[in-house]
């Protein structure tokens, strides 16, 4: 079997897994709303600082929700028993990791296709405009957060404290690309909206990078 | 164990002289004067505690190459001695930033990435902890020390980009930059001795790493011993 078909296959069974009971998605995606209401009362931003702190609150958003989100990602194949059928499966470990990692950027993405809107109407900030460049910005990050994401919920759940420490371990090692993702989608925000070619160069450089340590070392994850 | 006891002390005499040098010998600083004389300790420290952490990305890739796990003994021993150093760096720069920029902090790109460097192992230290098995702790903390370790070049381009206010390298800055000779002595003899210092302690925490695990697999065997024996009684 290929890696391809193999990942496919891994893919479809996360997907159906998930439409099932829709349970990670809807508990997401009220947490999103509720960070973006909660950000209202801690800063209680006009409409200049809004355009100003967009794009930081958008990412740390996501970000807490990546590193809630994708706790369970491993952590129900080991509450299940069915990390042993993965291990078993005619598979290479890549193509396992692989197909879970695009899942999640599935997932990860649906929730942001509720988030730009809610925010975009509740901070009066127009993301219209600059939406193809915009979905570009936030596919480029949210493929590194979910690579990384993924790996590190497979390390996380053999732990103790396994929900603690998920985030303990993702959000340090995303500092680059939040920066990365927070400047790209801050000259998005300016008058004249404008895509920095550094930061995106940043993103795809951390994608790159990440992207490679996983096929590298997917195979540690899910030995016995 | 003595000839360690001997290389401490010598080690100690070394240090009481480092500070002697740097307070006495290494010539005043122009602008700064004394103030300055605290970067014999935060520099030096700083390059071991880099040093420390070489040791951790290559102990990290030999134990997953090797499955040895002395190789994991290594990587947590230099990861804690390494966190050891950069606390000192992060304690005696605002001292120093204090006076001479007037502030304590400042989200330069040197003290950034130094701050998350430091997060970023302590993260490393607090996974171990929760992580029981040896053999899996092993690979699985090589995996993220792995993982941090290929973040740090990503952090220091996008830290990099921010504007800067640490001072430019003195030491391999290129032209019009250098110590005056006798800062240089006084400072490559300072960080000669932290080095040692840096060995001595990975070298101790190694130690203390291997006895542990020898006390894990004996309490093991006791308990192996006592179950087999409550089995054959039963029975």
């Amino acid at each position: 079997m290929t890696t391809a078909r193999a990942a496919a296959i891994v893919f479809g069974r996360e997907v159906r897994a998930e439409m099932r009971t829709r349970e990670l998605l809807q508990t997401t995606i009220v947490f999103v709303i509720i960070v973006v209401t909660l950000f209202n009362f801690a800063f209680e931003p006009d409409v200049a600082e809004a355009r100003r702190i967009g794009p930081g609150l958008i990412w740390i958003t996501l970000l807490f929700a990546g590193s809630l989100m994708l706790n369970p990602s491993f952590a129900k194949e080991q509450n299940n028993d069915t990390i042993y059928a993965l291990r078993m499966a005619p598979a290479t470990s890549f193509a396992i990791v692989l197909g879970k990692t695009l899942a999640n950027l599935l997932f990860l993405s649906i929730t942001e296709i509720i988030l730009v809107p809610v925010f975009s109407v509740l901070y009066n900030v127009p993301v219209l405009p600059v939406l193809g460049r915009l979905a570009l910005v936030l596919l480029l990050g949210t493929f590194g957060l979910v690579v990384v994401g993924t790996v590190f919920s497979a390390l996380a759940t053999q732990a103790r404290l396994r929900e603690l420490l998920l985030p303990l371990l993702l959000l340090p090692v995303m500092i680059p690309l939040l920066s990365a993702a927070v400047e790209a989608t801050a000259g998005l925000f300016e008058k004249p909206a404008a895509l920095d070619r550094t930061w995106l160069s940043m993103l795809i450089a951390f994608d790159v990078v990440f992207f490679t340590a996983s096929w590298l070392l997917c195979d540690y994850l899910l030995e016995e | 164990m003595k000839r360690y006891g001997i290389f401490a002390l010598i080690l100690a005499g070394l240090m009481v002289f480092a500070g002697y040098a740097a307070l006495f010998i290494a010539p005043d600083e122009a602008t700064m004067h004394a103030i300055q004389r605290i970067f014999y300790f935060h520099a030096s420290s700083g390059w071991a505690a880099m040093e420390a952490s070489m040791i951790v990305f290559f102990a990290n890739i030999a134990y997953l190459a090797k499955r040895d796990l002395k190789w994991d003994w290594l990587a947590i021993s230099a990861v804690e001695v390494s966190v050891a150093f950069w606390t000192v760096m992060l304690v005696t720069g605002p001292i120093w930033a204090h006076p001479v920029w007037g502030v304590w902090w400042t989200w330069d790109w040197r003290l950034t990435l130094t701050l998350v460097i430091w997060i970023l192992y302590l993260c490393y230290m607090i996974f171990r902890t929760l992580l029981s098995d040896p053999e899996r702790r092993a690979v699985f903390s090589a995996v993220f020390g792995i993982f941090v370790f290929l973040g740090v070049p990503l952090d220091y381009l996008s830290i990099r980009i921010w504007r800067t206010q640490h001072p430019q390298p003195v030491i391999f800055g290129g032209q019009n930059s250098g110590l005056d000779p006798t800062m240089a002595k006084v400072f490559f003899y300072c960080s000669g001795v932290m080095t040692l210092l840096m060995i001595l302690l990975v070298i101790k925490r190694y130690r203390l790493e291997r006895l542990r695990h020898e006390a894990e697999e004996l309490r093991l065997s006791v308990e192996e011993a006592s179950e087999s024996a409550a089995a054959i009684r039963n029975s």
